[in-house]
């Protein structure tokens, strides 16, 4: 009997955070279900011993408050999210027991996305849905569950299908998932029924503190302010009435075979975290590139061709190796308004001084891989420039007097090597040659280091070398 | 040395990490979503956790309960994810919750372009969400800086107790460059936070909340709030000034626009034009007192955006018409070229 009449421990004796005179009663109106339920909740954390381990989320709406009343850690948030806020509470504590606690309007209208996404994801939470078909909080509006017919501040002459549509079974969609490890539709009516909500809301939670499984428990509850009813009338409209469209019952429950979810996060010392995120010494020899650099490299380069002719990627290893040759340098890819008129292409910037912008409007050199290429960035080029041309694809020489021009039939010497794809190597090998900024026993030595595709480095270094033959025949 | 070359974009998760983070939840958008994919390779590996969540503004509730929980948490998106984000983070501001947002700026409004604008200057210099509150803002213009503010994010997030955005523009995320990053953060010089709430007993009586019903209590509140962003406009500012000693015209721009006002200065100090560049590296806190301190000495300012002229109301409001503050924008993903810069500070000297 003792017992029975205790309150619990997981409850604070004096509701201090409470504004005003009254610091032991709750905020909740006569015949609402939210005092049981939370009754209900306290014994079953407090009966468990995880009051400690506790988290409970208060949502929008009547229970808004409720870290009033529970001496476990709150959190207070936004209408309907309380699903994705205790996803991010859970994954960062995984022994934390996370409880959220929604009403109609906050789950099923709208944070309806929250809800179906965390239960499809199966985070260990246990999520207790209290249905009172209306919006308390805001002054009686229609909730999603709002039953057929049923007068509500913005149904005024009842919920019609017609313009409202039907009440929406939430533990009936939640159970479609796979994840969910329990759903049952309980109810707040006679002593009975509370008795056996009890029983759900301790199965619920222990699914979370043994195995950390989903649990959606959905308790119909009284809202008689909010439907203008007496307490014993509220009770009896959702025993008699609400009943009819949510029926009770467990409508899924694989608590027998759930093996149970890990949370937890790897445990990685910081010392360990360049390793893991590739970040590696990059390799600069002095000795050897002191032949080539040069005190006043300034190369804008433009590099355009057709998407899958290895455009971006030959703009990448000519900054990483001018990188390798402590020349400042940067790669910006056909982004944005560079995109127009169906060329892949990218500006590097290779100079011995501070890179202002990164955007090449008027390149140095200009390596067209094909004719619209050609066409579209040959006026562009500064006057003394150079441009590079695939000669084997584009059927016109540059028209232009003022610059160096150097044909390259690089598709075809690559299909010679037996790859069509390494012609872009073929114009670096050919390029850093002509150029003579950077030592090409390095570019062979760190192509290791720049290329994602290890297997193709020897050939990647062969394009390179026959490129470089290429400009020592021709010169 | 520990250097990379490697896309804005990757260079703030790696700085993150470094930090400290332990949580990242996004959604893919362009052109910020390589930073979803940094996150999902390193973050699990490095103790982490990553999330794609189903929604931004379930993204940001995540980071809510991340932070909630003691963790240094982070997002990421563009323009319209970001509005959609506004919600939680204003709750974050409220709760005083320490998180990190990146912002990589796209054309707008509505689905806009994937290219680069800085139509997000209000919606998160100025708060963005409902309630009295603010954002620091932090505006890299290299990838070097993707790391560098990326790491300072963090530490100010803590510090205040205040959400940071990280606030740049397609180029400066999808643009390589050599990055140099430093050794990660120790655990222990992460802030010990008492507030938190991890399911602890000494974290048992926390309470984490924005709602405070009561006129006075919330009053109090948010002046509390208030007194915090003077501090912080007290201490934080930063800036970057180039040859503003003796300019005549001081050019006014951040992200990648500032580093196009860098190599135009350079072409004009070439030509003899005493210009000179002003580059907030802070967007809030907002840097008024240097703004005012060059409206007593230089004869013309000229902002440059790619908005409509959001940054320059700001500008506006320190020179409060002492000196003429000139404007130059290109907006719907175009970048000002060198050319058309220059071409302005000539008209506006000219006129003089």
């Amino acid at each position: 009997m003792n017992k029975v009449l205790r309150k619990s421990d997981v409850f604070y004796d004096v509701y201090e955070r409470r504004p005003g005179a009254d610091k032991l009663t709750t905020t909740y109106c006569p015949g609402c279900g939210h005092g049981i339920l939370h009754k209900l909740i306290a014994e079953a954390l407090e009966d468990f011993g995880v009051q400690d381990r506790t988290i409970f989320i208060s949502p929008v709406g009547c229970s808004v408050f409720a870290y009033y009343y529970f001496h476990t850690g709150n959190v207070q948030v936004a209408h309907g999210r309380a699903p994705a806020v205790g996803t991010g509470l859970k994954r960062a504590n995984p022994n934390s027991i996370v409880i959220s606690y929604q009403g109609d309007g906050d789950l099923a209208a709208i944070g309806g996305l929250e809800i179906i996404n965390a239960a499809n994801r199966g985070e260990g939470l246990t999520v207790f849905f209290v249905n009172n078909a209306i919006y308390g909080m805001t002054g009686g509006q229609m909730a999603p569950t709002t039953l057929i017919g049923q007068i509500t501040m913005t149904t005024p002459l009842g919920r019609s299908v017609e313009n409202e549509g039907y009440p929406i079974h939430m533990s009936e969609i939640i159970a479609t998932l796979e994840a969910p490890v329990y759903v049952e539709r309980v109810m707040l009516g006679d002593t009975k029924s509370i008795m056996h909500t009890r029983k759900a809301v301790r199965k619920a939670l222990k699914i979370q503190i043994e195995k950390n499984g989903f649990s959606f428990i959905e308790v119909l509850s009284a809202c008689p302010s909010g439907w203008k009813m007496t307490p014993i009338q509220g009770e009896k409209w959702v025993t008699d009435t609400m009943t009819k469209y949510f029926p009770l019952g467990v409508i899924k429950d694989i608590s027998d075979t759930f093996e149970g979810r890990d949370f937890s996060r790897k445990n990685v010392e910081p010392s360990e975290l360049h390793e893991i995120l590739d970040i590696k010494e990059t390799r600069i020899d002095a000795e050897k590139i002191a032949p080539f650099i040069m005190k006043s490299v300034a190369e804008e380069i433009k590099i355009a061709g057709f998407g899958g002719q290895g455009v971006l990627s030959l703009g990448t290893v000519l900054s990483e190796m001018g990188m390798r040759h402590n020349y400042e340098v940067s790669w910006l890819p056909s982004y944005g308004p560079e995109m127009r008129g169906g060329t892949a292409n990218c500006s590097v910037k290779i100079s011995s001084k501070k890179i202002g912008s990164p955007v090449v409007a008027n390149p140095t050199i200009l390596i067209a891989m094909n004719r619209p290429s050609l066409d579209k960035f040959e006026t562009d080029v500064v006057s003394g420039g150079l441009i590079v041309y695939d000669s084997s694809l584009i059927d016109r020489a540059p028209t232009r007097t003022d610059v160096t021009v150097i044909p390259i039939p690089a598709t075809k010497m690559a299909d010679e090597l037996g790859n069509t794809k390494i012609a872009n190597m073929i114009i670096v090998g050919a390029l850093i040659k002509h150029l003579g900024i950077m030592s090409q026993e390095i570019v062979l030595d760190s192509l290791g280091d720049v290329l994602k595709r290890k297997k193709l480095v020897p050939l990647n270094q062969k394009a390179i070398l026959k490129g470089a033959e290429f400009i020592k025949n021709i010169k | 040395m520990p250097k990379q070359f490697l896309k804005g974009n990757e260079a703030v998760v790696k700085g993150a990490i470094l930090a400290g983070c332990k949580a990242y939840y996004g959604y893919p958008i362009t052109p910020a979503s390589e930073i979803a994919h940094a996150a999902a390779l390193y973050f699990p590996r490095a103790g982490g956790t990553f999330i794609q969540a189903e929604s931004e503004i379930a993204a940001i509730n995540m980071v809510y309960g991340a932070s909630s929980a003691g963790l240094r948490a982070m997002t990421a998106s563009s323009g319209p994810g970001i509005s959609l984000k506004q919600e939680g983070v204003s709750y974050c501001a409220g709760s005083e919750l320490p998180c990190v947002i990146v912002d990589i700026m796209r054309g707008g409004p509505g689905l806009g372009s994937i290219a680069p604008e800085q139509s997000d200057y209000n919606q998160v210099v100025k708060g963005g969400g409902h309630g009295n509150y603010k954002n620091i803002v932090l505006a890299p213009n290299s990838v070097q800086e993707m790391c560098d503010l990326g790491i300072l994010a963090f530490d100010l997030a803590d510090k205040y107790r205040n959400p940071v955005f990280v606030l740049t523009d397609g180029f400066i995320g999808q643009m390589m460059e050599p990055v140099e990053f430093p050794e990660p953060i120790a655990q222990e010089k992460i802030p010990e936070k008492s507030w938190v709430v991890k399911g602890t007993i000494e974290t048992s009586d926390n309470v984490i909340t924005s709602i405070e019903l009561d006129p006075d209590d919330l009053e109090r509140h948010v002046n509390k709030l208030q007194k915090k962003y003077s501090i912080i406009e007290e201490q934080e500012v930063r800036v970057e000034e180039y040859h503003t000693d003796d300019a005549e015209i001081v050019l006014i721009g951040y992200g990648i626009v500032s580093r196009i006002i860098h190599s135009v200065i350079d072409e004009l100090r070439e030509e003899g034009v005493k210009a000179g560049m002003l580059r907030p590296i802070t967007l809030f806190p907002f840097p008024k007192k240097k703004i005012a301190e060059l409206t007593e000495r230089v004869k013309f300012f000229l902002t440059l955006e790619m908005s409509n002229g959001q940054m320059v109301d700001d500008v506006r409001l320190v020179v409060e018409g002492k000196k003429p503050v000139y404007f130059y924008n290109r907006m719907g993903g175009n970048v000002p070229s060198m050319k058309e810069v220059h071409d302005k500070v000539m008209k506006i000297m000219r006129l003089s």
